[in-house]
């Protein structure tokens, strides 16, 4: 067991060894051109430029895009959570709402960017309601799915308890009996509002200099393709460390009762 | 106490094509306090719907069922349940599971945490106290479901094949075991199975069903002496006679 995971490890090592290897040879001596595709080492040595130079604004873009994607979650599972539970619980407010959200949501987010920056300005707030778009219909859904789908048997059993009111039930039954579908929803959502906050910062949503999507954008305009690379990777990396971290999360809060069948 | 008394009671379920299924018909028993009784029949005769009118899940179309001389209208704690299905809720540690009822009366923590741990006691599950539901077996669920139900201090337990996922072995157990917690606890047990031999091991009155639609075809009080021996003639007999009477019930239908 312990050789294998230790020979997997070294497989990681070598795979990402050899792509970087690569990587550097194409880049270097086939493409040769670092406009059309920047070596590693140009891309490791903006990076460095980037952190230690006046101009370089890595950290600030990091916490700025931090602040949009926060705005845009935290609205995100405010609405989608409540509307859900709402949906799933109450059959005429799943009628009566069903047809608006089924019609809202194949709207691209970014194709609300127009209306984000006449509504909001070119604020955080325009960037956060970009990625809101994007995260609140697979929060809504799966929590509305996780309620539909409560075996009868936890209600009945918790009405016979004494558990009766729909509130009582929806917060000691329903909603525990939901939360890996909520939690699988917001892992989605999670990755769809990292994406939409690219295209908002890049289409000028958003504080205006500031940002990780935007100043992508800057570099490219300004032609300096290995810190567009930077920015691409950073953007990766973070995205990665939510759904991880996420995970870790998740499975600490559920894995004891659901038999690892979640995340 | 736990005197029940069913009257008249019908159950129609509508259909879509507008006909509809009679379920329940004429329903009339008298049930006595601390009675332990089963209901038996085919699987459709409707004894679980009975079941679940007297634990206010299902709603009646004629007739009323009297809890202690009040009308049952809904579910509510003094008629405790143990489904056949597993119904312990999976994010709830046994002990969690058993306190749900008290927690949702009110009773402060320390109190229905003592009165949880006295029955966990009592169905021999201490020692998965911190437990979750699905690191437990099939008899061990229903172990807790039974304290669960037993924990609200219901007037009547109602049970619905509780035994009926569980192996043969197992099931013997768990029946010798409930008839311990009945004997302990004194509540007015109404018990639906269609095993005879559990009904007859363990009822101080067995209720016959008929067929669709479900009427009460005979009343037989079991009058031999508890512990009862499987292995005996006389419990022979008496499942033999039982037999008899169900076949019977199922031709004059």
């Amino acid at each position: 067991m312990k050789s294998e995971s230790k020979s997997n490890r070294i497989l990681v090592v070598l795979s990402v060894v050899s792509v970087i290897v690569i990587w550097q040879l194409v880049a270097e001596f086939i493409v040769a051109n670092p406009f059309t595709l920047p070596s590693f080492l140009d891309v490791v040595s903006a990076f460095f430029n980037l952190l230690t130079s006046e101009q370089g604004t890595l950290p600030q873009d990091l916490i700025i895009s931090l602040l949009h994607f926060g705005i845009g979650m935290g609205l995100a599972i405010l609405v989608g959570i409540p509307v859900g539970v709402a949906m799933g619980w109450f059959r005429r407010v799943d009628v009566a709402v069903n047809p608006i959200i089924e019609i809202l949501r194949p709207i691209p987010p970014l194709a609300w960017i127009p209306f984000a920056i006449i509504w909001f300005g070119l604020t955080h707030l325009a960037a956060g309601f970009i990625i809101f778009i994007g995260a609140v219909f697979p929060i809504l859904i799966n929590t509305y799915t996780g309620f539909r789908n409560i075996p009868k048997i936890f209600v009945e059993a918790g009405k016979v308890l004494g558990c009766n009111s729909d509130l009582s039930l929806i917060r000691h039954v329903a909603f525990p009996s939901a939360i890996p579908s909520i939690v699988a929803g917001v892992r989605i959502s999670m990755g769809i509002g990292w994406m939409c906050l690219v295209g908002a910062e890049i289409f000028g949503a958003g504080s205006g200099r500031l940002g990780l999507g935007k100043n992508l954008w800057t570099y490219y305009n300004l032609h300096q393709m290995p810190n567009v690379v930077v920015y691409m990777l950073i953007l990766g990396f973070i995205g990665l460390a939510f759904d991880i971290l996420f995970r870790h999360f998740a499975d600490k809060m559920m894995l004891r009762w659901t038999e690892g069948a979640v995340a | 106490m736990g005197r029940l008394s069913i009257q008249n009671v019908g159950r129609v379920f509508p259909k879509d094509d507008d006909t509809s299924t009679v379920a329940l018909q004429e329903i009339n028993l008298e049930i006595r306090d601390q009675e332990f009784v089963c209901f038996l029949g085919p699987s459709g005769c409707g004894k679980t719907t009975l079941l679940r009118i007297i634990a206010g899940l299902e709603t009646i179309t004629t007739g009323q069922v009297l809890l202690n001389d009040e009308e049952i209208s809904g579910p509510d704690p003094s008629r405790g349940m143990v489904f056949q299905e597993y119904s312990l809720f999976p994010w709830r540690t046994v002990i969690d599971n058993i306190t749900f009822g008290l927690e949702m009366k009110g009773v402060d923590k320390k109190e229905r945490l003592a009165i949880a741990d006295e029955y966990l006691e009592m169905v021999g599950l201490s020692q998965f106290r911190t437990s979750f539901p699905h690191e437990l077996s099939g008899g061990m669920r229903q172990r807790v479901a039974i304290a669960r139900a037993l924990a609200n201090n219901p007037e009547v337990l109602l049970m619905d094949e509780p035994f009926g996922a569980l192996d043969a072995q197992t099931r013997n157990t768990m029946q010798k075991e409930l008839l311990g917690i009945w004997a302990k606890t004194k509540k007015t047990v109404l018990f639906v199975t269609h095993s005879v031999d559990e009904a007859v091991y363990l009822a101080d009155r067995i209720i016959i069903f008929t067929p669709r639609p479900g009427r009460v075809c005979q009343t037989y009080e079991v009058t031999f002496k508890r512990p009862r021996d499987r292995t005996s003639n006389e419990f022979a007999t008496l499942r033999r006679d039982i037999l008899m009477l169900m076949q019977g019930c199922s031709v004059t239908q």
